[in-house]
C-alpha cells in the first residue's frame, strides 16, 4: 500500500519554547576527551545570518556504529547520535560531539521562511564517496567541512547557505516525491 | 515571477488582496496532482524570499545513519507531557480537545513507539515565546509544548486547548488559521518532518500564505483534522482526528531487493 505523504510546513518562528531540550547540542559532555565541535553559520540568499533555525545532527558513533540508544532529551546514558541546535543572533550554531566514524554527519534544517525541512550531508574533510564525485566541484566543497583548531575546541566547519553564492547542496531520497 | 517582483521579506507593505491575488495566480497555473508537498520558493510567504534554495536537490541514496532514526522511549518523555491542561497548577483558558490520530510511513506501516512533539499558541493566540508581540493575553496555566511516544499501532494522543487564530507581520492584517505544529519522526532519518495541523473550515485558509504553500488543494486537506465525536468525551472536551503519513522508508525495500536477487 502506498500513501501520499503529509505535507511539511515550515517550523515557523515560535519553536524556541518547544524544540530545544537542556544539553540538545552536547551529545557528549564538554571537555570529553576527543571531543570535537561541529559549528558554523546559517545564512540567506543575502548573506545575513538567519537567527531563528534549528538544525539537527544524527550520525554514527566514533566507531561508525548507529548507535540505536534512547536518551537524547535527558542526557545522562550512552551516546545517542542525536542533537539540536539553534542559531544565535549572528546565524551562529555549534554541537559538542565526536567525529564519526563514517564519512559524514547527517543534517537537517529548520528555520522561518522555509516551507519544509531540508536535508543535507557535512563530511568530514577529504572524504570521497560516490555521491560527492557525482557533485561539481563547487557543489562537493559545499559540503565538506573544514577543520579549525584555532579555538579551545577543534571544530569541524559547516556553514549552511540557503540560497545564492555557495548555496548549499541540499539532498533529496528516493522515495521523496515534489 | 520573480524575487524581485515582490516587497521585501520584512516588508508588512502589502495588503491582504495584493497577497491573495498573489496566491491566486499561483493556484490559477498549478496542474493538479503535480505536488504533495510546500514549494519552498512560495513568494506570498514574504519571509520565504530569501531562504529558500534556487537549485533543485541533488537525489541520494540514503547511507549509514540516514537508514536509521534516532531513538527515543519512557527515558525521552514522560506520559504526563502528552496533557498540555495538566502543566500548571490551574486549568487553562479555552476549549479543552483531544487531538489524537496515526502516524503512518509511506507504505501504510505504523511507525510504532516513535516521539511526537506538538507546541501551539493558547486559546487567545499568544504564543509563550518572547519574540510573540500579540497584545492577547498569556495565560498562566498553559505553555503550549508536549510530547508523546506512539504506541504499537502508531497511534499518539494529546489533551490540549483549541488554539486561537494570531495576527502576524507578512502583510496588512496578516492572519494565521488556527494550527498545532507537529514534529515527527520515522523509523530511517529521509523521514524527518515537521509541519502544521489546521481545524476544519477555517476561514482563513484561502488567505494565508503557509497553508497555500502547499499548492496541491488534496494535499492541503491532508493537513486539515477532522472532528470526531467518537473521540469528543462527555462533560469533558472535544475531539479530533489526525492521520499523518511520512513518506516511504528505503531500509527495508533494500532488504526486500537483497532477497529478491537471491
Amino acid at each position: 500500500m502506498s500513501l501520499t505523504p503529509t505535507p511539511g510546513q515550515t517550523v515557523g518562528p515560535f519553536f524556541g519554547y518547544a524544540l530545544p531540550f537542556p544539553h540538545d547540542d552536547e551529545l557528549v559532555p564538554p571537555g570529553t576527551p576527543g571531543a570535537v565541535e561541529l559549528r558554523g553559520r546559517v545564512l540567506d540568499g543575502a548573506g545575513e545570518p538567519v537567527p531563528d533555525a534549528i538544525l539537527e545532527l544524527w550520525q554514527a558513533d566514533g566507531e561508525g556504529e548507529v548507535v540505536q540508544e534512547q536518551g537524547s532529551l535527558r542526557r545522562a546514558g550512552p551516546f545517542t547520535g542525536f542533537g539540536r541546535a539553534s542559531t544565535d543572533a549572528d546565524g551562529h550554531y555549534a554541537f559538542t560531539t565526536v567525529a564519526p566514524g563514517a564519512p559524514f554527519f547527517a543534517v537537517t534544517v529548520f528555520a522561518r521562511g522555509l516551507l519544509n525541512r531540508l536535508f543535507t550531508r557535512a563530511y568530514l574533510p577529504g572524504a570521497r564517496d560516490a555521491f560527492l564525485d557525482g557533485l561539481d566541484v563547487d557543489g562537493r566543497s559545499t559540503l565538506l567541512t573544514r577543520l579549525d583548531e584555532t579555538g579551545p575546541v577543534p571544530g569541524y566547519v559547516f556553514d549552511v547557505r540557503l540560497q545564492g553564492e555557495g548555496e548549499t547542496v541540499f539532498l533529496t531520497y528516493p522515495r521523496h516525491r515534489p | 515571477m520573480g524575487v524581485t517582483a515582490v516587497a521585501s521579506s520584512d516588508s508588512a507593505a502589502s495588503s491582504q488582496a495584493e497577497v491573495t491575488a498573489e496566491i491566486e495566480a499561483i493556484a490559477g497555473a498549478y496542474t493538479e496532482g503535480a505536488e504533495s508537498q510546500p514549494r519552498l520558493d512560495y513568494p506570498p510567504y514574504r519571509s520565504s524570499l530569501l531562504r529558500h534554495p534556487t537549485k533543485a536537490p541533488q537525489q541520494a541514496d540514503p547511507e549509514g545513519v540516514e537508514l536509521w532514526a534516532p531513538v527515543f522511549g519512557q527515558l525521552d518523555v514522560d506520559d504526563a507531557e502528552a496533557d498540555l491542561t495538566a502543566q500548571h497548577d490551574g486549568e487553562p483558558q479555552g476549549e479543552r480537545m483531544v487531538v489524537t490520530g496515526r502516524v503512518l510511513d509511506g507504505d501504510g506501516r505504523p511507525v510504532r513507539r516513535q516521539l511526537v512533539e506538538v507546541w501551539q499558541a493558547n486559546a487567545a493566540g499568544r504564543y509563550i515565546h518572547e519574540r510573540d508581540q500579540h497584545p492577547a493575553p498569556l495565560d498562566p496555566h498553559f505553555t503550549g509544548m508536549g510530547r508523546c511516544l506512539t504506541d504499537d499501532d502508531g497511534v499518539y494522543r494529546f489533551t490540549t486547548i483549541k488554539p486561537g487564530p494570531y495576527p502576524w507581520r507578512n502583510h496588512r492584517n496578516a492572519w494565521r488559521p488556527a494550527h498545532i505544529h507537529f514534529s515527527l519522526f520515522g523509523t530511517e532519518f529521509t523521514q524527518r518532518m515537521i509541519t502544521q495541523m489546521y481545524f476544519p473550515g477555517d476561514p482563513l485558509f484561502p488567505l494565508d500564505p503557509i497553508f497555500q504553500s502547499v499548492v496541491d488543494p488534496a494535499a492541503r486537506s491532508r493537513l486539515v483534522a477532522t472532528y470526531d465525536h467518537d473521540v469528543t468525551q462527555p462533560e469533558w472536551s472535544t475531539g479530533y482526528r489526525w492521520d499523518i503519513v511520512l513518506t516511504g522508508p528505503h531500509r527495508t525495500l533494500l532488504e526486500v531487493d537483497t532477497e529478491a536477487a537471491e
